[in-house]
């Protein structure tokens, strides 16, 4: 007979560094989103011609081929980063990327007669933006990126091919040691659900949140 | 005599191979009420957006108020204006359009005060309190805190009036302002502009299907026809006495449209 409690709490263990990943990657693809979606709207070419260059690549290209370079290539040019970090920069860089494209749609999707109204009214490029067109722009992102932050959990199992202890990483150390597949690949399936689960319902709370107010305006 | 505090010279406006305004100049004295009508496409309402500086020209001049609106004096010539010297130019000009254009997200109270904080840097107790008093002038007090999806059209359109006045500008550009409207509604903000018009010297220019009102408010109405003025006048002269054919035939099919003169 097994003593299962140490097995799961090996999990466990992998658990938190799976919601690590999860918690650093999606704020580092918000800050690429954000840049890169933004930078495609921009007035000057350069930066248009960066930010679309970034997304193409990072949508183009297969997150496990981009964790291999981060990790494996990156120390030839003398850049060597904890698996962590590597972990942390392919999953925000790579999923940055789809996100970029949702900052974008949504930015565009504010209409020409606010951003007149903003002329109108004498306001800058910035507080266009800021004041709004974003405002308006935000409730029409989150369900997508509510997807994306999603996505990016489920992607934090490829980084045990990095030899971090993610959840799933340590399920197969499990299965190596005891012989047995269903309990640590159950444990974890149900795991990953209820972190996903987790993401929804904050997601959920932050839609309402925005879109407070606006009731009437917009689904 | 005082000189115009609109100046517009000699201006074109193509979309493509669509010519818009083909050379068009005007003046506008101070405090005056202009009427711009026509038939659609006519560029009356081109001539708006320009002012407000959501189009650009492709050649003439327009001064406001002594100043050069797309063009700014540097190192002896004129050059291009930038985002600096338009955002100056456009303190003098205010607009308000056929879709209000609020913004959903804010209350109308924060609509009204939202340019003035940022743009004046307007302490906010000041700028609520100019902004209450334009409310009671367009009678909404009462919607201070209400989002613009709650309110009518008629509502709409008098706390975009209010929002435009809050930056007091010298000239007020109204696009279409009762086009979107029910018919039951067009009074109630038609009520509004008389009351801006004779309580205020502010210079006004107007697009507008509403010929009784054109009528009305006006010192002068402007009949355009592709791009050009054919006819201008007194508004008697012209709803009564139209010399070209053009504007009679344009008149007579919108009273056959069931519009007042």
């Amino acid at each position: 007979m097994i003593d299962w409690s140490g097995y799961i709490g090996l999990i466990l263990q992998g658990a938190l560094v799976t919601m690590e990943l999860t918690v650093l990657g999606s704020a580092l693809a918000l800050i690429m989103a954000f840049a890169a979606g933004l930078g495609r709207l921009s007035r000057f070419a350069v930066v248009r011609t960066l930010a679309t260059v970034y997304i193409e690549f990072f949508r183009g290209t297969s997150i496990f081929v981009q964790l291999f370079w981060v990790y494996f290539v990156l120390p030839f040019a003398g850049l060597t980063l904890t698996p962590m970090q590597a972990g942390v920069l392919a999953l925000g860089l790579n999923v940055g990327a789809y996100g970029a494209e949702v900052v974008r749609g949504a930015v565009r999707a504010v209409g020409r007669e606010q951003r007149e109204a903003c002329v109108a009214l004498n306001l800058s490029r910035y507080q266009r933006m800021r004041h709004v067109i974003l405002p308006q722009a935000l409730p029409l992102m989150l369900p997508t990126f509510g997807n994306n932050a999603i996505e990016l959990l489920k992607g934090t199992a490829v980084v045990s091919l990095i030899s971090l202890t993610d959840m799933t990483f340590q399920a197969q150390v499990v299965r190596a040691q005891t012989g047995n597949t269903l309990i640590p690949f159950a444990t974890i399936l149900v795991l990953y659900f209820v972190m996903a689960s987790a993401i929804s319902a904050g997601m959920r709370w932050l839609e309402r949140r925005a879109t407070r107010g606006l009731d009437g305006v917009r689904a | 005599m005082p000189s115009p505090i609109i100046r517009i010279d000699n201006i074109t406006k193509t979309y493509g191979p669509l010519t818009v305004l083909d050379g068009l100049s005007m003046d506008v004295m101070p405090g005056e009420k202009l009427a711009l009508i026509g038939p659609s496409g006519s560029g009356k309402t081109t001539i708006l957006r320009i002012l407000m500086t959501l189009e650009t020209i492709n050649g003439g001049h327009i001064e406001i108020d002594g100043q050069q609106l797309y063009h700014m004096p540097k190192a002896g010539s004129l050059v291009a204006a930038d985002e600096k010297h338009l955002q100056k130019m456009r303190e003098k000009i205010g607009m308000v359009f056929q879709h209000f254009n609020l913004f959903p997200h804010k209350c109308v109270l924060d609509n009204i005060t939202l340019a003035p904080m940022l743009t004046k840097g307007t302490a906010r107790a000041t700028a609520e309190k100019r902004a209450m008093e334009l409310l009671d002038m367009v009678g909404m007090t009462d919607k201070a805190r209400s989002m613009p999806a709650q309110l009518s059209g008629g509502q709409k359109q008098r706390v975009a009036i209010a929002r435009a006045l809050a930056l007091s500008p010298k000239i007020m550009l109204f696009d279409e302002v009762t086009s979107a409207l029910d018919p039951e509604l067009v009074e109630e903000v038609l009520n509004v502009m008389r009351r801006l018009a004779a309580e205020t010297d502010m210079t006004m220019l107007l697009v507008t299907h509403e010929m009784g009102f054109a009528h009305d408010f006006a010192d002068r109405v402007l009949f355009f026809d592709k791009g050009r003025i054919v006819e201008e006048g007194k508004p008697e002269s012209i709803f009564k006495n139209p010399r070209q054919e053009r504007t009679q035939t344009f008149l007579r099919k919108i009273i056959a449209a069931g519009h007042r003169v």
